[in-house]
């Protein structure tokens, strides 16, 4: 038997509405896991501003107030500095935004959230494009995807940008603590959660999390792609504290990115020319990681 | 696209928008205008023209009036929350003189509220959003055909007035899918901005002499400065009152100067009419049921249809409440156009209004006209 180290509590418990195979569902269950019960969220337009559903079948065991598409950053400044105001130390703020909530509208107000230092975690949920309103592209859609704002067929040939680095964005903030995560692997996410809620200041999570409706795969694959993102080092899970990079999984046998491509029809129509595009660039990215890894190894960039 | 087809409304507009001469679209996914984007993403490159997904509703007009300064026709659109942070560039649009499309496909607020059902709760935003003074001119559209008939009509009034033009649709309006008869090219009419009739020495990029100064390209040797701050006749900034009285009210004039060449409207039923109905967009259909069906049943009554909101029909309205007995307003929002029929009728006004989330039904206008009459 396989024993998993995963608390045992939920504080998201049965009724959401959202599509089977959610990856957004499984990364809001995971974090809340990691950060208990003492947790306050606020949360933009995306699709997790509905999963909640209409009572009597909400499902967040977690305070929760929703804030305008393009302030989650500033909404968790004003929530940290009321609760300081009152003297309440044991509890942690959240703002939990998708792709296009935070690298896009949201980025404004999630910098200066990084800059001022406010005392909390800014998560972003990543479905590569904006879901709730039916798939149209976001900042974070990757090199090549179809989206309903990226055609393919007339002029166009899917997205013609590579996806927007936010780790990198995030990082040129100086946080004492920002990672990535994904839905496949839950017990790497719950302690980068935990360890985000242990640090003072602003953190960041960026979790990677599918969708079978925008992907256009089928809904239980997610978990399964989810792993194979992290395995072909599409999305590589790595944290950086105070300024040192770590590796938490260095895929021994690395799969090509076709693998992961190929199980999703918003890839559908890329011919070997584009795939070998989006390869070279996902190489590009794990050869920087590598070497920030080795830069910071002996010394880190700040902290 | 010449012929019949059958199409959505936001779709239909985006075809309106296209045989206006519009060749640049800049916008953000939001329901239930997405669809605009979405098409426009498909044809822009088709035409010629070009499509920018912007990361925010503040950007999508600022890159409008950024392609519009430079020459392109250019439009955006937007629901609720998108509207209110596009109030700022409105009033730049304003400033700049810069000639552009912005459309809201209303849907029930405040604040995010019902992204996927219907209302016309920014009927006021969409006159008063933006800080200062200025006028503003509103195309409300109540059928799929409409959506691309009024679209060619904003961009040319946006065009020969130099300034944003609004087209107010509404959830309704916008994912309706119907008939849709697109003229041939000929039989549309196409309007530009007014261009320098004289030598670069002698333009002059804000010139007061004239209600709409003529627009020049950039690189083409004509001086240009443009600038929201106050500005004197050159586009150079002053801050003065003096010169604040001699800009905004030629801003205000160009539109309050043509308000009979713009203003437009729909009258039926109205010569014996004893009581008469006003609406706008959506509500159009709903509303002349409500009238035939009381004219079954006895009841006198007529409807106004305001094609433009803004400018406000004013002399349709007085006149109309000189023959009536009574007026009533039916809009889906909690009381809106309502104040301005109230402003300018001479006879009790009544409103139904409804905060959005669906449209009347024509019974519940044939009731309301029944009270009105008694």
């Amino acid at each position: 038997m396989v024993k998993l180290s995963l608390p045992q509590e939920e504080y998201v418990v049965g009724g959401h509405v959202g599509c089977l195979g959610c990856g957004a569902v499984l990364a809001m269950r995971y974090l809340l896991k990691g950060l208990g019960p003492r947790t306050i969220l606020s949360i933009p337009a995306c699709c997790w501003a509905v999963l909640t559903g209409s009572y009597p079948r909400a499902y967040l065991n977690v305070p929760f107030v929703n804030t305008a598409f393009e302030s989650t950053g500033a909404s968790i400044a004003g929530i940290r500095a009321a609760l300081d105001i009152r003297g309440v130390e044991d509890v942690t703020v959240v703002g939990f935004a998708g792709d296009g909530g935070t690298a896009d509208i949201g980025l404004q107000a999630l910098s200066g959230m990084l800059e001022r230092g406010d005392n909390a975690i800014y998560v972003m949920y990543d479905n590569e494009a904006y879901m709730n309103t039916g798939t149209q592209r976001s900042g974070s859609t990757p090199l090549g995807a179809w989206t309903t704002t990226t055609p393919v067929g007339g002029a166009g040939r899917g997205k013609e940008q590579p996806k927007k680095d936010m780790m990198g964005i995030i990082l040129a903030h100086r946080v004492p603590y920002a990672a990535t995560a994904s839905v496949a692997f839950p017990e790497d996410l719950v302690r980068k959660a935990r360890k985000a809620r242990e640090i003072a200041g602003p953190t960041f999570l960026h979790i990677f999390s599918p969708c079978p409706p925008g992907w256009r795969f089928s809904s239980e694959k997610s978990v399964e792609i989810a792993r194979l993102a992290v395995d072909a080092k599409v999305f590589p899970l790595y944290e950086v504290e105070e300024g040192t990079y770590r590796i938490n999984r260095n895929p021994r046998k690395p799969i090509p990115v076709s693998d992961y491509m190929s199980l999703q029809e918003r890839f559908g129509h890329l011919t070997k020319k584009m795939m070998e595009l989006f390869q070279a660039e996902v190489d590009r990215n794990w050869e920087m990681l590598l070497r920030m890894v080795e830069i910071t190894e002996e010394k880190p960039l700040w902290g | 696209m010449t012929g019949e087809h059958f199409m959505k409304g936001d779709e239909a507009l985006v075809e309106g928008s296209i045989a206006a001469g519009c060749r640049f679209y800049a916008g953000y996914p939001i329901t239930p205008s997405s669809e605009i984007a979405e098409r426009m993403a498909w044809r822009m490159p088709l035409v010629g023209g070009d499509y920018i997904q912007i990361e925010d509703e503040m950007g999508s007009l600022a890159a409008v009036i950024g392609a519009s300064c430079a020459g392109a026709k250019a439009m955006t659109a937007t629901s609720g929350p998108g509207f209110s942070l596009m109030m700022e560039h409105i009033g730049l649009a304003i400033m700049l003189e810069a000639p552009c499309v912005v459309v809201d496909i209303q849907r029930g607020g405040p604040s995010t509220g019902l992204p996927t059902l219907m209302s016309q709760g920014d009927m006021m935003q969409a006159r008063w959003g933006s800080h200062g003074d200025y006028e503003m001119v509103a195309y409300a559209p109540g059928t799929v055909q409409e959506m691309f008939d009024f679209a060619i009509k904003a961009f040319n009034t946006a065009e020969r007035f130099r300034v944003p033009v609004l087209v107010m649709g509404d959830q309704i309006v916008g994912q309706m899918t119907a008939r849709l008869v697109i003229p041939s090219e000929e039989e549309i009419e196409v309007s530009y901005r007014p261009l320098p009739d004289v030598p670069p020495e002698e333009y002059s990029p804000a010139d007061v002499s004239r209600l709409v100064p003529p627009m020049v390209l950039p690189g083409e040797g004509y001086g240009l400065h443009m600038t929201a701050l106050t500005h004197d006749e050159f586009g150079y900034p002053e801050t003065s009152a003096s010169r604040q009285e001699s800009l905004v009210p030629r801003l205000i004039r160009k539109i309050k100067e043509n308000e009979q060449d713009i203003v437009e409207y729909e009258e039926r039923l109205l010569d014996d009419a004893e009581v008469g109905l006003v609406v706008y967009g959506s509500m159009k259909g709903p509303g002349w049921e409500a009238v035939q069906a009381a004219r079954k049943e006895g009841i006198k009554a007529g409807i106004l249809r305001l094609i433009t909101p803004w400018p406000f029909p004013r002399e349709p309205v007085e006149r109309l409440s000189e023959r009536v007995a009574a007026i009533l307003v039916a809009e889906v929002n909690m009381g809106q156009m309502v104040h301005s029929v109230r402003e300018y009728a001479r006879c009790p006004v009544h409103h139904l209004g409804h905060p959005g989330g669906r449209i009347f039904h024509p019974d519940e206008i044939l009731r309301a006209l029944r009270k009105v009459i008694t």
